[in-house]
C-alpha cells in the first residue's frame, strides 16, 4: 500500500479525504461527497462553467490549459453525442498522483466527471486507466456500481430527468496514449497513436463527437472548486493558478511522497523542508521539476514559485507535478541515457522525427556513458534534439528532446567529462534491457 | 458467442466479455481491454486467443494483431506465472532500481523477458509504473511491491513459490 505523507504546509483540498475510508460510498457521502454534483444539477452549465472560469484551475496532466476554459468550447447544441473523458493513463515518470486519488477517493472522480458531463451537455462519461493500475481499476469499478446501485448515476441522476452513465476502462500498457487525441484512438480499440489538430477533441473528439478530456487530478478537483466556489478555489494558488496541487517529490530525498501544497509554493522549500532535504545530507546536483518530460533546473534555479508561469519563465515547466530530485553522486549522463530509452522505448514511430530522433539521441547516449563519446556528439546531440521540436503530431517528441537540451546545455561539463574512453566517475550501469 | 464449446474461455471471462463488448457505444471500444483480460487468464494472446477476440468484436484477425501489437503489456508468448516486473525509470534508478532488477536476475538465473524453465518466473525491466514517490517499485502480475532493498527480493520470491504451492495443493483437494 503507498505511504501516505503529511507536512503542516499542505494545503488539503483534494487529497482531504486520503486514508478516510472514502471508497465506500457511503463514508463519501457523510464527508460531504456528491453535494457539488446535486449544486451543479440544480444550478446548470453556464453557471458551471463560470465557476470553473472563477478557480482559474489549470490542467494537472502536464500542459496547464485552465479546464473552465477548455469546457466552455464544446459547442451547445451537437448533432453527435458528447463525451467527458477522464485521463487516468498516468505514465510520466515522477508521476503517481493519480494513484492515490483512484486508490483514496475513488468518488471524487465519478464526482467530478458527472459534473463535467453536466457542464458540456454529456451524457455518458469515460474512465481510462492505464493497464497496470488493475488494482485501482477494480475500486473504480466497484465504485461506479455502488454509484448505480444509490441513483448517482443512471437514467435519472439523483431523482432528476437527467441522465448520466459511466464506464471505466482499462488500457494495457502504452505512455503515448497519455496525450489527448492517442488516448482517443485508444478507447476507439486502435493503436495509440496521435490524430491531427484541429479539429480539437472539443469539436471533433471521441467517436467524432465533442470531448472534454481532463487528467484525472483536474476531474477529482471539480467537485471540491463547487463546494468551495471558484473565487475562493482561485485564492488559495498564486495568480492564473487557482488552488493546489498534488506535488510527488521522489528521488534523492529524505521524505519523498505525495504532498498537496498551494500552486506558487517555493520548489526549494518544497525539497529542503516538505521533503526533508537531500537523502543522507549529500548535495543537490539537479532538480526535475514536473515529470521526466520537463527541463531539469540548476540547484541555483530553485528558488521559484511552482505554478505554470514561474517554472515557465525559469526555463522548464510545471508539467505533471512530478518533482524529481538528483543528488551529486549522481551520473547526468546515466540519467539522460535513462530517460531518453524511455521515450525511444515508447515513441509509436508516426511521425520521423521523433522515432528517428528518440533512437538517434539514445545510442549517442549510451556511447557516451560507455565512454566513447566525442566531441561533436555533444553537437550533434543538440543539432538532434532541436529539431525534433514543434515536428511531430504530438508532445512525445518535444518530451524527449526538451530535456536533453537541458542536459547537454546545462551539463556539458560533465559530458566533456566523458569523452575519449574516459571512465564515468559515477559508473554503475551502462547495459539497458528496456529497448 | 453465447455458445459455451465455441470458446476458450473459461465461463465467467467468457460472461465477462459478452458484456463487455455491449458496454460501449461501439463494439470496437471494448478491444485493448478484451485482449487484456484474455491474457491474464490464457497467459499470452495465441493464435486461438487473437481469432476469438476478432470474431467477438467482428474485426479481422489482422486488425486485432495490428492493435495488439501497440501494447507493452500485450504479449505473443507466454510469461512466467509470476511475471515480476521491475521499473527502473529515473524515480526507481535513483533509489536503486538497478540493483533490484539485478537482484531478481542473479536470484532468478535469467535476463529480460526470459522465463525459468520451471515456468513460474518471468522477469522484466520496466518503463515507469506510477509508484515513483515509494521507489522503488516492482509490480508481479498485477501487485505493486513498494519501498524495495535488494535484501528484500529472496522473500518477494519465496511468497510467490508458497502461493503457487498452496494453490496446487487446493486445487488437487
Amino acid at each position: 500500500m503507498p505511504r501516505l505523507v503529511s507536512h503542516p504546509d499542505e494545503v488539503k483540498i483534494v487529497s482531504r479525504r486520503f486514508g478516510l475510508g472514502a471508497d465506500k460510498i457511503d463514508r463519501y457521502v457523510e464527508l460531504g461527497g456528491y453535494e457539488s454534483a446535486k449544486k451543479c444539477l440544480a444550478q446548470g452549465p453556464d453557471w458551471i462553467i463560470n465557476e470553473m472560469k472563477a478557480s482559474s484551475l489549470r490542467g494537472r496532466g502536464g500542459a496547464g490549459f485552465p479546464a473552465g476554459l477548455k469546457w466552455s468550447f464544446v459547442p451547445k447544441q451537437s448533432a453527435k453525442p458528447k463525451y467527458v473523458l477522464v485521463n487516468g493513463d498516468e505514465s510520466e515518470p515522477g508521476t503517481c498522483k493519480d494513484h492515490l486519488i483512484f486508490l483514496h477517493d475513488p468518488h471524487a472522480v465519478i464526482e467530478g466527471t458527472i459534473i463535467a458531463g453536466l457542464a458540456i451537455g454529456a451524457k455518458l462519461g469515460f474512465i481510462y486507466l492505464r493497464g497496470e493500475y488493475r488494482y485501482l481499476l477494480e475500486i473504480m469499478e466497484k465504485a461506479v456500481a455502488d454509484a448505480y446501485a444509490k441513483g448517482f448515476l443512471g437514467k435519472n441522476i439523483f431523482g432528476s430527468e437527467t441522465e448520466f452513465q459511466v464506464i471505466t476502462h482499462s488500457g494495457a500498457g502504452a505512455y503515448e496514449v497519455g496525450e489527448e487525441s492517442a488516448l482517443m484512438e485508444s478507447l476507439e480499440g486502435k493503436r495509440g497513436v496521435p490524430r491531427i489538430k484541429p479539429p480539437f477533441p472539443a469539436v471533433v473528439g471521441l467517436y467524432g463527437g465533442p470531448t472534454v478530456i481532463n487528467n484525472a487530478e483536474t476531474i477529482a478537483t471539480v467537485p471540491h472548486v463547487i463546494a468551495m466556489g471558484g473565487a475562493a478555489y482561485a485564492e488559495v494558488g498564486s495568480p492564473r493558478n487557482g488552488g493546489t496541487r498534488l506535488f510527488g517529490i521522489s528521488g534523492h530525498v529524505e521524505r519523498p511522497g505525495v504532498y498537496e501544497l498551494p500552486m506558487g509554493y517555493n520548489l526549494k522549500k518544497m525539497i529542503y523542508e516538505v521533503a526533508g532535504g537531500i537523502r543522507g545530507g549529500r548535495g543537490l546536483k539537479a532538480v526535475v521539476p514536473g515529470g521526466s518530460s520537463t527541463p531539469v533546473l540548476l540547484p541555483e534555479e530553485i528558488d521559484i514559485g511552482m505554478d505554470f508561469d514561474q517554472v515557465g519563465k525559469a526555463g522548464s515547466m510545471l508539467g505533471s507535478g512530478g518533482v524529481v530530485v538528483i543528488d551529486d553522486q549522481t551520473c547526468i549522463v546515466e540519467f539522460a541515457l535513462r530517460s531518453i530509452s524511455f521515450y525511444q522505448h515508447e515513441s509509436c514511430g508516426w511521425c520521423i522525427p521523433c522515432r528517428e530522433g528518440t533512437d538517434w539521441l539514445k545510442k549517442s547516449m549510451m556511447r557516451f556513458h560507455a565512454g566513447f563519446g566525442e566531441a561533436k556528439d555533444i553537437d550533434n546531440i543538440q543539432y538532434l534534439a532541436e529539431n525534433m521540436l514543434g515536428r511531430t503530431f504530438c508532445p512525445l517528441g518535444d518530451a524527449a528532446a526538451m530535456p536533453m537540451l537541458g542536459f547537454v546545455k546545462k551539463f556539458r561539463k560533465e559530458f566533456e567529462e566523458h569523452l575519449n574512453g574516459k571512465p564515468c566517475p559515477f559508473a554503475k550501469h551502462v547495459e539497458l534491457a528496456v529497448i | 458467442m453465447s455458445d459455451e464449446t465455441m470458446t476458450l474461455f473459461s465461463p465467467r471471462l467468457a460472461a465477462r466479455l459478452d458484456t463487455l463488448v455491449e458496454k460501449y457505444p461501439v463494439r470496437r471500444s471494448a478491444l485493448v481491454p478484451m485482449l487484456l483480460y484474455a491474457q491474464d487468464e490464457i497467459g499470452y494472446l495465441s493464435d486461438a486467443v487473437i481469432s476469438e477476440v476478432a470474431q467477438r468484436i467482428g474485426i479481422t484477425e489482422l486488425e486485432v494483431r495490428n492493435v495488439a501489437t501497440y501494447y507493452s503489456m500485450l504479449r505473443f508468448k507466454p510469461a512466467g506465472r509470476y511475471n515480476v516486473q521491475v521499473c527502473t525509470n529515473i524515480s526507481c534508478m535513483l533509489r536503486g532500481g538497478f540493483e533490484i532488477y539485478e537482484r531478481f536476475q542473479e536470484e532468478l538465473g535469467i535476463g529480460h523477458k526470459s522465463v525459468t524453465s520451471d515456468g513460474l518466473f518471468s522477469l522484466e525491466e520496466v518503463e515507469c509504473i506510477g509508484a515513483c514517490c515509494w521507489a522503488p517499485a516492482i509490480q508481479v502480475n498485477y501487485e505493486f511491491y513498494d519501498d524495495l532493498t535488494p535484501e528484500l527480493v529472496p522473500g518477494i520470491l519465496d511468497a510467490c513459490r508458497l502461493k503457487a504451492r498452496t494453490e496446487e495443493t487446493d486445487a488437487h483437494a
